[in-house]
């Protein structure tokens, strides 16, 4: 449950991000949402990746279908992969891993920081 | 130990967004490239798309652009100011890539984009622009042009316009190749329009074959190379023929005969421009043409890319209505018509640029000799910035004749010899002027004018105007010269071998209402034998001039659709005059069936490259057996680094048949000793032999459209999906010149009616240049199958019919 939340979240931030901030706006938000809503790496990850490449996978599908592959095809050509569907899938795939990472980031910011309260709180 | 993993995580997304965000080598920067909110997918269309209103501060008045079905933009105006700032502004919205990459070009600075290339190729064409003085040429014609306040509103207006795009820009609306490339426009400035007219200048005007011809001088002699390589090949169909009917008293210069060199350059020359780029144009008058009035024709041949080279537009302000053909960074329209005149052109060569060897004091260059003095040079040191490494740096050395392009750092030869260039795209010049003056012209006597002020790179002008007029006009910067100047390289201690006038503007060729009822060029000789002063050029064609006099002798009561008949003409007179020859010299009895078909093949042909043609694949494979194998000796001498020019097919054919024991037609890897007889059979069995090749690799029938496959690939020639593949006729030698690479890049028909001008243009290409758009290459397929879009030409915005958008440019505050 936590994890579709996380990933909705993800999703719609970085797509409000995007529209004032540069393509790597997604592992802001990724890594802002993660470290609120605390989780487990591995989940963390998971979140971020999903949640940018949900967003991506739609808005690139939604181009292609618009636009009849036109672009998509000499694109995917020139990545040698002569498939839309595919340059769709590695355009969510990019942008998952960045999210991931960035969830993965945004995870451990809270033990870290927490950490550095106890240090003081002891030392 | 939590903090670790943090910045471990932390690092880890900082330097994956780093390394997506980053172009390594080939690769792009793939996240930023990959984006559907600001990378490539922002750049996909389904149809045109513009705000239907603009703010732009530099604005005086309302600008109403109006885009047609073709989206073909109608721009009208209120004063020239901003008629020039709305062309500058619509040209870069749909084509900025395009627009600045050919001035990075000119400059000399794909190395900014692009890096050095593979072996440093790059880096060698942007040293080759600025040593031949492309920079050197646009600034000192941007000075003039800019002292001249029409020129300069004109310049400083197209030059804002396209800034004024520019900033509007954020990186998501870039073009695609600058995402794919990598990196971001820059400012437009009014040099790079010179620059513009400087890369003409060097696809049209820079062929010569000095150096070529020296060697061949030295190892064959002068007999030899006037035989193979005459300057008065063909003046039969020149452009303008009057015998006789030259009535000026020409200058002379009378001084000391030219001293041939005798010397062999092994410096490994920079390439000649394609020798495909050419042109067709002609007009017929009033008397011979259906209507009544006179048809107007052009189609200038050029390297075929994607975005095409030209913009069609109509301008539209107070004393000014033009439509035709523009170039991406020059104002005005530079193959069109207006309410009265029509105006095309095609290549007018000649040698326009020579060599001189240079003689320094010592290495230091700071001096060299010049009539016994040594005098001083110029030094330049130009920066080459290089995306992802060290600036380059090359000192160029200028001379009184201009840049040494060759020198011990450049191309060097065995001798390391210093070779400056002149040329006469390097001087000052005024072409916007007689742009203006076209585009502005009411009748011939505007258009005689007009083209005073027209240097380079020469062309023919054929005109035709609502009055009734037709006119052809030789015009150019020429230099006056002596028997044999120029055809060689030139001694240059001594300033007597340098140009000492040009061909005053009334002494050149041209011919107005003509007998013969139309005028015609296609880039052959200029003049019949009695023009009084000396021509020579790298060479002449004389097929097309040919073919389209043949046609036009025969045609009466022209219409509109001969015309177009007559610029989509596959008629192959190479063949038509060489073949027949061939077939009857070919021992036949011998042949066994795939030679006995191919033989047939060609008795019963045509002479027809038309798509479908089996026999134009013959032919055209035959005759390039045949032509390489009796000019082996100049390819093996090109090989060693010893370069000489390959004659045209024209002087191959009459050599064939006039000179059969000529020493060139022995092939050099037999024993015995070949005649043209022996050479035209072994070539034909050759050819048949790589004809069974082809078919076993791309299936049994050999189209011809297959066999040529014309291929326009993208301007950067480094991203093959942006290209496209064309099915079509033609060749190199017809009128629809459409070769492999090169062809009509833009055909306009206009037929000077009362009381509307009617005409019709098409080119292999679109009028965006966004590869994501379908206005990217949607006229393509009906250049290809000879079809055209009848322009729309109107007085006001509101009589665009159908328009895919209107667009008002509004002044902001």
């Amino acid at each position: 449950m936590k994890l579709i939340v996380k990933v909705i979240l993800i999703a719609l931030l970085a797509y409000i991000l995007q529209m004032f901030l540069p393509w790597w706006a997604i592992a802001i938000s990724s890594f802002v949402v993660n470290a609120i809503i605390h989780t487990k790496a591995g989940s963390s990850f998971l979140a971020g990746f999903l949640g940018v490449f949900v967003l991506w996978f739609i808005a690139a599908w939604r181009i292609d279908a618009k636009t009849d592959s036109l672009l998509t095809q000499k694109m995917a050509e020139l990545f040698f992969v002569n498939e839309p569907l595919l340059l769709i899938l590695i355009t969510a795939f990019i942008g998952g891993l960045v999210g991931g990472l960035a969830g993965l980031a945004g995870s451990t910011l809270k033990g870290a920081t927490s950490r550095r309260r106890k240090d003081r709180y002891y030392g | 130990m939590r903090i670790f993993k943090f910045i471990l995580t932390l690092g880890l997304t900082i330097a994956a967004i780093y390394g997506l965000n980053t172009k390594f080598g080939q690769f792009p920067p793939f996240g930023k490239l990959l984006d559907p909110y600001g990378g490539f997918w922002q750049n996909a269309e389904s149809d045109f798309s513009a705000p239907e209103t603009i703010n732009l501060s530099g604005l005086t008045a309302n600008v109403e652009v109006v885009y047609d079905s073709a989206l073909i933009p109608h721009i009208y105006a209120e004063n020239n100011a901003d008629l020039y700032f709305a062309q500058g502004y619509v040209a870069a919205s749909l084509r900025l890539w395009q627009l600045e990459f050919q001035t990075y070009a000119a400059a000399g600075r794909l190395t900014e984009i692009v890096g050095v290339g593979p072996n440093g190729v790059v880096l060698d064409l942007d040293r080759t622009a600025r040593r031949q003085g492309l920079v050197f040429g646009a600034e000192n014609s941007m000075k003039k042009m800019l002292e001249n306040p029409l020129i300069k509103e004109m310049v400083e207006g197209y030059a804002a316009g396209v800034n004024a795009y520019i900033e509007s820009l954020s990186y998501a609306d870039f073009p695609l190749e600058y995402k794919i490339l990598d990196y971001a426009p820059e400012e437009w400035t009014t040099l790079k329009t010179g620059l513009l007219l400087s890369y003409m200048s060097n696809t049209l005007n820079r062929s010569e074959k000095d150096l070529q011809n020296t060697n061949f001088l030295k190892l064959h002699g002068l007999e030899m190379l006037d035989l193979i390589y005459p300057d008065n090949e063909s003046q039969e169909d020149a452009v303008v023929v009057e015998p006789g009917a030259w009535d000026f008293d020409p200058i002379t210069i009378d001084s000391i005969p030219l001293a041939l060199p005798d010397e062999l350059i092994t410096n490994d020359l920079v390439p000649s421009p394609d020798p495909n780029n050419g042109s067709n144009n002609w007009a017929v008058s009033g008397t011979k043409s259906e209507s009544g009035y006179p048809i107007l024709a052009g189609d200038p041949h050029l390297d075929l890319s994607l975005p095409s080279i030209w913009l069609t537009m109509q301008l539209n302000a107070p004393g000014i209505n033009t439509m035709g053909a523009a170039l991406l960074g020059t104002p005005g329209i530079i193959i069109g018509f207006n309410d009265s005149i029509a105006w095309t052109v095609t290549n007018a060569q000649r040698d326009l640029v020579d060599w001189y060897k240079i003689e320094f004091q010592d290495e230091s260059r700071d001096r060299y000799l010049l009539d016994g003095i040594w005098v001083p040079t110029q030094k330049n040191i130009e920066e080459f910035k290089i995306k992802g490494a060290e600036s380059y740096y090359d000192t160029i050395v200028y001379t009184h004749w201009g840049p040494v392009v060759y020198d011990k750092n450049f191309r060097p030869g065995s001798e390391k010899s210093s070779y400056a260039m002149r040329w006469t795209a390097h001087d000052e010049s005024e072409e916007l002027r007689a742009f203006y003056g076209l585009n502005t012209a009411n009748n011939f006597d505007d258009y005689m004018a007009a083209l005073n002020y027209f240097s380079a790179p020469g062309q023919n002008f054929a005109f035709a105007s609502v009055g009734g007029d037709i006119a052809m006009r030789v015009q150019g910067k020429y230099p006056v010269r002596r028997m044999n100047e120029g055809r060689f390289l030139l001694d240059g201690s001594k300033s007597s071998n340098g140009w000492q006038a040009f061909i005053p503007n009334e002494h050149h060729a041209f011919t107005k209402n003509p007998a013969r009822n139309y005028v015609s060029s296609a880039n052959q000789h200029p003049v019949d034998s009695t023009y009084p002063y000396y021509v020579t050029a790298s060479s002449y064609p004389n097929f097309r001039n040919r073919r389209i006099n043949m046609v036009l002798d025969s045609l009466d009561q022209v219409t509109v659709q001969d015309m177009m008949d007559l610029q989509n003409d596959n008629y192959n007179l190479t063949a038509a005059d060489v073949l027949p020859y061939l077939l009857d010299t070919l021992q036949s009895q011998d042949f066994n069936q795939e030679q006995l078909a191919i033989f047939n093949a060609l008795r019963r042909w045509d002479y027809y490259n038309n798509p479908e043609s089996e026999a134009a694949s013959f032919f055209e494979e035959w005759w390039d057996t045949l032509y390489i194998m009796i000019w082996d000796e100049i390819r093996n001498s090109n090989r060693q680094g010893v370069r000489l020019q390959y004659p045209t097919d024209f002087s191959t054919i009459r050599l064939l048949k006039d000179s059969v024991a000529l020493s060139f037609f022995d092939n050099k890897s037999t024993d015995r000793i070949e005649n043209a007889i022996d050479i035209i059979n072994m070539s034909f069995i050759e050819a048949v032999e790589d004809i069974s090749e082809w078919k076993h690799k791309n299936g049994e029938k050999v189209r011809w459209a297959d066999y040529n496959n014309t291929t326009i690939a993208h301007l950067s020639r480094s991203i093959p999906p942006f290209g496209r593949q064309v099915e079509t006729g033609g060749n190199h030698g017809i009128v629809n010149a459409t070769t492999r690479g090169n062809g009509p890049s833009w055909r306009m028909i206009v037929s000077l009616e009362k009381p509307k001008i009617r005409a019709w243009g098409v080119y292999p290409g679109g009028q965006s240049g966004n590869p994501g758009s379908p206005y990217y290459d949607n006229m393509v397929d009906m250049w290809a199958n000879g079809q055209y879009l009848q322009l729309i030409f109107v007085n006001s915005p509101e009589q665009v019919v159908n328009p895919l958008l209107k667009q008002n440019l509004e002044p902001s505050n």
